[in-house]
């Protein structure tokens, strides 16, 4: 049986070395800088968005939802470094995500203010992860993930189960709302709120991008396609393989932080199987492999999870009968289903669909070739041609 | 002593609703190297199929008759999806076991959401015959007779598929497949279509399992089926792959262990410790009780 | 010889295995009713040829059994139309016993009258037959191996090293019931013992570095020193090839 891990998916390696062409940085940056300020100016915008959101741009609900994709896109990144790039199929990295949301509030609790509470609840979280990820490790391919799996179960039932009674049990632990900075703090002025997530999703993405260009990112992705390979070039891949565990886990768990704020409590569901596994349907939709992809991914789910329900109140599905309407607005089914064709028709998720599109453009421009031609390097950093590896 | 006797009873049965969910999982992985993650999804499944016909079924005034129509109807049922899924979603993708965990595991979350979106969330409970909620007293112990019917029916189950798997050629290329797939092949026989078989009967079995499942646990939900996968894997792990004698003792195991941690002990700490018992397995004796290694 | 007296036609036949090039264009031919020898050192590519041949491994090229195209049909329509398989270390199935080992193999009516001769052959196998495959000596397992392929009447027996891992007496009782199996049906036999070889087969192929350096008799090449040497690294004798599968204790 092949393992897992080195299952030739097919995938389009980001090859991208450290050093890019000029021209080509301040193309995708600029493009980088402008979604970022467009993102942070959303606040300011009395602008409604019918059906995706509920209400104006600038409603504290709209950015409610907003700042919930932005975490879950912050989240699915550091995934995408799990998975989509070193091909480690965990299915408990809500464990770490989890662990930083009820580290936070149990810092708070005891008395320190948000940010020192963050800090070291990530600090201590990333270490817990690591050490949980340097025993499931020693085992590949579907072990691994089952290992995975029982831990993250074995975390759900302890915070469920709530032995210590310090955790709140089903109902979760309610943020210590004495610690949050005033800013943070209000229920109605929710604009620091969605920066912070924005914020953290923007580092998560920086962070991922240094991490995935340098070597070792490179090594990623080379144990994904092929771990017998780099083992035999002299690597120890469990090396590679635990620091990239880590580096996921640390983002998560800043990200759990940050969802303390927004969720404005602990709650064991964030630890659940299910948020695992959901973790997954991200990446995959997004695109494995681009950060931007499990970005847009993570975003996508956050959305459509919130607002699907919504659909079947608005009036639209009025004319289906009433299972039929349930059934379409019920997120898990739509996105179960979108995830499935995009596993069986479009692999690289939406992603691959943008870079279709892209290539199908250019070739369809007017080559008119003269000195003063600009020629546009593709939108992302990457270039499409030079990604497809002979499989 | 009359708890203990009550704990044994229940775990017997939970034993038996254990092996009937995880013995179609530990075939279909040991023989076809997939881990069908929708596989406790169509448990769940099965419950709702025996509650439909519980529920609206009204030709059949005998709640006793209904009911074991409503096991047949839930056992079709099973093979039918089965069949479907492994032809139009596995069959494409043998040897990529990456894609087959991933479209189970989308097949899994869309399985859930129908059931939610059909059914509702909110728990449902089955019409039972009187005579399962009735209580026989066994050796001072007050034990619903629903039970023992489930372990009776789990054991009857047990034994059948030991004897096919010992006696029937089917049996033979399928325990022959497990330990060396290529070998078959390679003796002339066509190992696809053992896949399906297999598949269909680990589904008929996890459909058969949600159909008496839905008396056993007292309300069922879409989630009930998911929630139960994690144990799934444990009973597989631990019991070995393609080994349905493994299945079964680790099915007791587990459903033992459960039950007398949690309530021993305290509750929910049975469930910390079977998944424990799984990373422990997993790490240190991967090939589990009686069967074949788990990876690679 | 004519293309169509060949048992088995083999023309440029290309196999990758990741990124290896193990075949580089092979190409032989194997004559019915005897059995060919298939040599070469380690990696060279002799055990990718079998497996291509059998469709357990993908390759281009043209393989021809009796005529008929065989490269790309799948391995179990293949076996069907008569082709007997015994892997390289055996695998016989550990788990089942050795009647059931038997029980699977056999895919003919023939199979049954078969299993006579078979227990003829092997008169061990019967005194085993409820005894888990597992549990037997190598020796042993080889017996069962070679018992599967020859259960049904097969046109052409691919066979993988069966020597391999033997202690030198069990080898020659190894050799022995080949050499009887041989009587009746062809053979491609791979093995790194070259005594082996030349007690069974009386034509030789030489692979080195995935391409073929010799065709010819057997004794042909048993006789070149200087070929034996560079491709298969080892001098054969005259004198002890004679001592196999003679006067081995039973």
């Amino acid at each position: 049986m092949i393992p897992l891990s080195s299952t030739q998916t097919r995938l389009p390696v980001d090859r991208s070395p450290g050093k890019l062409h000029p021209r080509r940085i301040s193309v995708g940056a600029r493009v980088g800088l402008t979604v970022i300020l467009v993102l942070a100016a959303l606040p300011m915008l009395d602008v409604p968005i019918p059906i995706l959101l509920p209400g104006q741009l600038s409603s504290s609900g709209s950015l409610l939802i907003l700042s919930i994709g932005l975490v879950f896109a912050g989240v699915a990144i550091s995934f995408d470094v799990v998975f989509g790039y070193t091909g480690l199929l965990s299915a408990g990295h809500a464990l770490v995500f989890a662990l930083g949301i009820y580290a936070t509030n149990l810092l708070m609790h005891a008395g320190l203010g948000y940010f020192s509470a963050a800090a070291l609840a990530i600090a201590l979280s990333g270490l817990v992860n690591t050490a949980l990820g340097a025993i499931a490790l020693r085992v590949k391919a579907v072990a691994f993930t089952m290992v995975t799996l029982a831990f993250g179960e074995a975390f759900y039932i302890l915070l469920l189960v709530d032995p210590a009674g310090i955790f709140g049990g089903e109902e979760g632990l309610p943020v210590a709302f004495e610690q949050i900075p005033d800013l943070l703090a209000s229920a109605r002025d929710v604009r620091w709120l969605y920066w912070l997530s924005l914020a953290f999703a923007v580092v998560a993405y920086l962070l991922a991008w240094m991490a995935t260009r340098s070597r070792c990112g490179q090594v990623w992705q080379a144990i994904r396609e092929n771990e017998d390979r780099v083992e035999s070039l002299g690597l120890f891949s469990y090396s590679y393989k635990l620091v990239a565990y880590a580096f996921g886990g640390v983002i998560a768990a800043a990200g759990g932080a940050v969802y303390l704020l927004v969720a404005r409590g602990a709650n064991p569901s964030s630890a659940s199987v299910h948020f695992s596994l959901a973790l997954i349907v991200m990446v995959v939709l997004g695109g494995r492999g681009r950060i931007w992809g499990a970005a847009i991914g993570g975003l996508i789910y956050g959305i459509l999870t919130l607002r699907l329900p919504e659909l079947s109140t608005s009036g639209v599905l009025d004319g289906l009968p009433e299972w039929a309407s349930r059934t379409v607005s019920e997120p898990l089914v739509v996105l179960g289903f979108l995830f499935i064709l995009i596993v069986l028709f479009f692999p690289d998720g939406i992603v691959g669909l943008v870079d279709r599109a892209n290539s199908r453009l250019r070739t369809m421009r007017p080559r008119s070739m003269n000195e003063n031609t600009l020629i546009l390097p593709p939108d992302e950093p990457i270039g499409v041609d030079e990604i497809r590896t002979k499989h | 002593m009359t708890t203990l006797i009550v704990l044994t009873a229940t775990s017997l049965g939970l034993a038996g609703l254990y092996f009937l969910l995880s013995s179609g999982l530990s075939l279909i992985f040991g023989l076809m190297d997939v881990l069908n993650v929708a596989h406790a999804a169509i448990f769940g499944l099965g419950g709702y199929a025996a509650w439909v016909v519980m529920d609206r079924f009204d030709l059949i005034d005998s709640l006793a008759a209904r009911f074991a129509v409503a096991t047949v109807v839930a056992v079709i049922f099973g093979c039918v999806l089965g069949y479907f899924v492994e032809r139009t979603l596995i069959a494409r993708n043998y040897g990529d076991h990456l894609t087959q965990i991933l479209i189970t595991l989308g097949l899994a979350f869309v399985m859930e959401g129908l059931i939610g979106g059909i059914f509702s969330y909110s728990p449902q409970s089955i019409a039972q015959p009187a005579w399962f909620t009735d209580v026989t007293v066994i050796l001072g112990g007050r034990i619903p007779n629903s039970r023992i019917l489930i372990f009776g029916i789990s054991a009857l189950v047990l034994v059948s598929l030991l004897f096919f798997m010992k006696k029937s050629k089917y049996g033979l290329i399928i325990r022959a497949g497990v330990e060396n797939r290529r070998m078959v092949q390679a003796l002339g026989i066509d190992v696809a279509r053992s896949f399906t078989f297999v598949f269909v009967l680990g589904a008929a079995l996890a459909c058969l399992g949600g159909a008496l499942g839905a008396v056993y646990f007292t309300g069922i939900t879409p989630a009930l089926g998911p929630n139960l996968l994690i144990f799934a894997f444990i009973v597989v792990i631990i019991g070995g792959l393609g080994s349905i004698g493994g299945t079964a003792i680790a099915a007791a195991l587990v459903a033992f262990t459960q039950q007398i941690v949690n309530f021993y002990v305290s509750t929910g700490l049975g469930d910390i410790a079977v998944v424990g018992l799984l990373a422990a397995v997993l790490l240190l004796r991967p090939q589990g009780l009686l069967g074949r290694v788990a990876s690679a | 010889m004519s293309a169509g007296d060949a048992a088995l036609s083999v023309r440029d036949l290309q196999v990758h295995r990741g990124e290896a090039h193990v075949l580089e264009g092979v190409s032989f031919e194997v004559r019915p009713r005897r059995v060919t020898a298939l040599l070469g050192r380690n990696g060279a590519g002799k055990t990718t040829t079998l497996m291509t041949i059998l469709g357990l491994l993908e390759g281009s090229g043209s393989i021809r059994l009796y005529g008929e195209e065989i490269l790309g049909v799948p391995t179990h329509h293949l076996v069907r139309r008569g082709i007997g398989y015994v892997p390289e270390d055996r695998e016989v199935f550990g788990t089942l016993t050795v009647a059931e080992n038997l029980r699977l193999a056999a895919r003919t009516p023939e199979a049954t009258q078969r299993l006579d001769l078979v227990h003829e052959l092997f008169p061990d196998l019967l005194r085993r037959s409820a005894q888990r495959a597992g549990a037997l000596s190598g020796g042993q397992q080889q017996m069962v191996a070679i018992a599967r392929a020859i259960l049904n009447p097969n046109r052409l027996l691919l066979i993988d090293e069966p020597s391999k891992g033997l202690a030198p007496i069990v080898v020659g009782q190894v050799v022995e019931a080949l050499a009887k199996a041989a009587s009746a049906t062809t053979i491609l036999l791979v093995d790194q013992n070259i005594r082996v070889a030349q007690r069974l087969a009386t034509d030789a192929i030489v692979l080195d570095h995935g391409a073929v350096v010799f065709t010819g008799s057997m004794e042909d090449l048993a006789a070149d020193a200087d070929l034996t040497q560079r491709y298969l690294g080892v001098a054969p004798s005259s004198r002890d090839s004679n001592t196999i599968g003679k006067g081995s204790a039973r």
